[in-house]
């Protein structure tokens, strides 16, 4: 018995010697690529810079802006609230789609889950500017609508503002919608709805209190992929956003390139990873709250 | 009642969904075609005068020799460790493997303006100046969650048991990986290798900050969308691309399958 528990200890050891060596490379490069840089960020965001030269005596001026300019206030505001419309505007839109194909498709599963990840692959360039074709006072859906006699003057709310951003993003988002709350959904135990059935619920009733419940983890997944990368889009408002849409990246942008101000950049660039991680916390932790809740 | 509902507006509202997700692409070749500069309804008549002008844009090709190579790159080594990463998360047992998982899929998740910036600033603190290279690293950090995911379920299929009787029968542990472990997962490196090419020939945020002088092609979008009389060019390139990229995907989603099938092959055969 004791050789047995030395032997498996060896055996221990060298599979967690051969896992730590495989995953290293990944490990390392991702270390370096990501914290290495989030450091350097945040050492910056605490220097300031006039012109090209940059003062390296740590200070909270940046944050300071930040925190005083209503400007940068609102297009940090107006990106978490846009991100988080697009966030509930997508789930809610593709959880229909998501409980069609787990439920109701059985033998071209496969085929709607590609159909509905394709969009995906197309570059994500080209499907924003594509949407800048379609919206605008001389867009395609205008000129359409004109040119078939549906409406005599072009529409003004689909305008190049926060409305065409909302919707742009919306449906960018919609595979990651779909695939994780299908997955969620896919698991789970068909029995569970018979039981309810027997048990006396009705349809609605079932699905309320078996089906969302159970499919939280989807929804939750779904909520933070498309929330987190969501805030700090820049295709988007650039494309469609017009003078009224941009967000915070658009100005983060602006302080690497234009404004020549990195540090500033740099502190614009914390504060949105700030929001962007206390937002999502608190959607995360409110979502499992009400799938705990309606069970 | 929720019958009802099931069977008869459910998927009439998944096909109006998948047409919410297609129209909007589906204008680009259309209008590619258009003989107009001018991007709306009525349109002017058929011609193919936009694609033949690709062809004498020397930028654009150049761009597109550029993302290529980008995408090479990239792909090559985000596959590498990818399937180095996806192996040992599969097989073994290790301290902090949850962790390393995490990690190195985070940046699927990372607001990509954020990753760019802070790389520009490390690239340049470093000393490094801007060029595809840069590009290429930060491709590589992108593209490998997309390997890791795609390796995992390839290897997840894959047998430990082949590998353990190849080494019973006496080959070495590098013969056991080369002549059975490579064979049997070599659709799955295929289709992480195409899905890499894709991920890094579309992506923009990374390239735009962190290219010197020689841009992407989608770069070279961006730089050509400004003008008016150039759109319908932009047009007729990104009908080509997406055409491209849906090439791409199907090969790679062939190869996933053909991964799958092998394995259930594998499975049929009985291993005593």
């Amino acid at each position: 018995m004791g050789q047995g528990r030395v032997a498996r200890g060896i055996a221990l050891d060298r599979q967690a010697r051969r896992g730590l060596m495989l995953t290293a490379p990944g490990t390392l490069y991702v270390a370096l690529m990501v914290l290495g840089p989030a450091a350097l960020a945040v050492a910056y965001s605490f220097w300031t810079q006039t012109y090209v030269t940059l003062d390296r005596t740590p200070t909270l001026a940046n944050f300071r802006e930040i925190a005083t300019d209503p400007l940068y206030r609102t297009l940090i505001l107006r990106s978490v609230i846009v991100a988080g419309l697009v966030t509930f505007l997508t789930v809610l839109l593709a959880y229909p789609v998501a409980y069609y194909i787990a439920f109701h498709v059985y033998r071209r599963k496969a085929l709607w889950l590609l159909l509905v990840s394709i969009p995906f692959w197309t570059s994500y360039l080209l499907r924003v500017f594509s949407w800048k074709l379609v919206l605008g006072y001389n867009g395609v859906l205008n000129s359409a609508l004109i040119w078939l006699g549906v409406i005599d003057k072009p529409l003004e709310w689909i305008l190049f503002d926060v409305n065409a951003v909302v919707l742009t993003l919306t449906h960018a988002w919609a595979p990651f919608a779909i695939l994780p709350i299908f997955v969620s959904l896919e698991k789970i135990d068909r029995s569970l709805l018979e039981a309810a059935k027997d048990l006396g619920e009705g349809p609605f009733r079932a699905f309320f209190r078996v089906v969302l419940p159970l499919s939280m983890p989807g929804v939750i997944g779904a909520t933070l992929i498309i929330f987190i990368p969501t805030v700090g889009d820049y295709v988007t408002p650039a494309l469609v956003g017009g003078s009224e849409g941009a967000m915070v990246a658009n100005l983060i942008q602006v302080q690497f390139g234009k404004a020549n101000n990195w540090p500033l950049g740099a502190a614009l660039a914390i504060c949105a990873m700030l929001c962007v991680t206390i937002a999502a916390l608190a959607a995360a932790a409110l979502l499992r709250f009400l799938g705990r809740r309606i069970r | 009642m929720m019958r009802r509902l099931a069977s008869g507006v459910l998927p009439i509202y998944a096909l109006l969904y998948l047409a919410f997700l297609y129209l909007p692409i589906l204008f680009l070749p259309l209008f590619s075609f258009n003989d107009s500069k001018i991007l709306a309804f009525p349109m002017s008549g058929f011609t193919t005068k936009w694609y033949a002008a690709l062809g004498h844009e020397t930028q654009l090709l150049n761009a597109l020799g550029n993302s290529i190579i980008v995408g090479l790159f990239s792909t090559v080594f985000a596959t590498a460790i990818g399937s180095l990463t996806a192996r040992a998360i599969t097989r073994y047992r290790f301290p902090l493997r949850r962790s390393s998982q995490a990690l190195q899929m985070a940046p699927l998740v990372m607001p990509e303006v954020i990753v760019a910036v802070s790389l520009l600033i490390m690239f340049l603190s470093l000393g490094l100046s801007l060029s595809l290279f840069t590009v290429a690293l930060a491709h590589v950090l992108v593209t490998i969650p997309y390997s890791i995911s795609i390796m995992t379920s390839a290897f997840e299929q894959f047998d430990d048991s082949l590998e353990e009787a190849a080494i019973d029968l006496g080959e070495g542990e590098w013969g056991a990986l080369r002549r059975v472990t490579l064979p049997v997962v070599a659709p799955g490196i295929v289709s992480s290798l195409l899905v890499g090419f894709t991920v890094s020939f579309d992506e923009f945020i990374m390239a735009f900050f962190l290219t010197g002088t020689e841009p992407t092609l989608p770069v070279y979008i961006w730089s050509q969308v400004r003008f008016p009389a150039k759109l319908p060019i932009v047009l007729a390139l990104g009908t080509l691309l997406i055409l491209a990229s849906l090439a791409l995907l199907l090969a790679a989603e062939y190869f996933r399958r053909r991964s799958l099938r092998l394995s259930a092959v594998q499975e049929g055969v009985p291993i005593a």
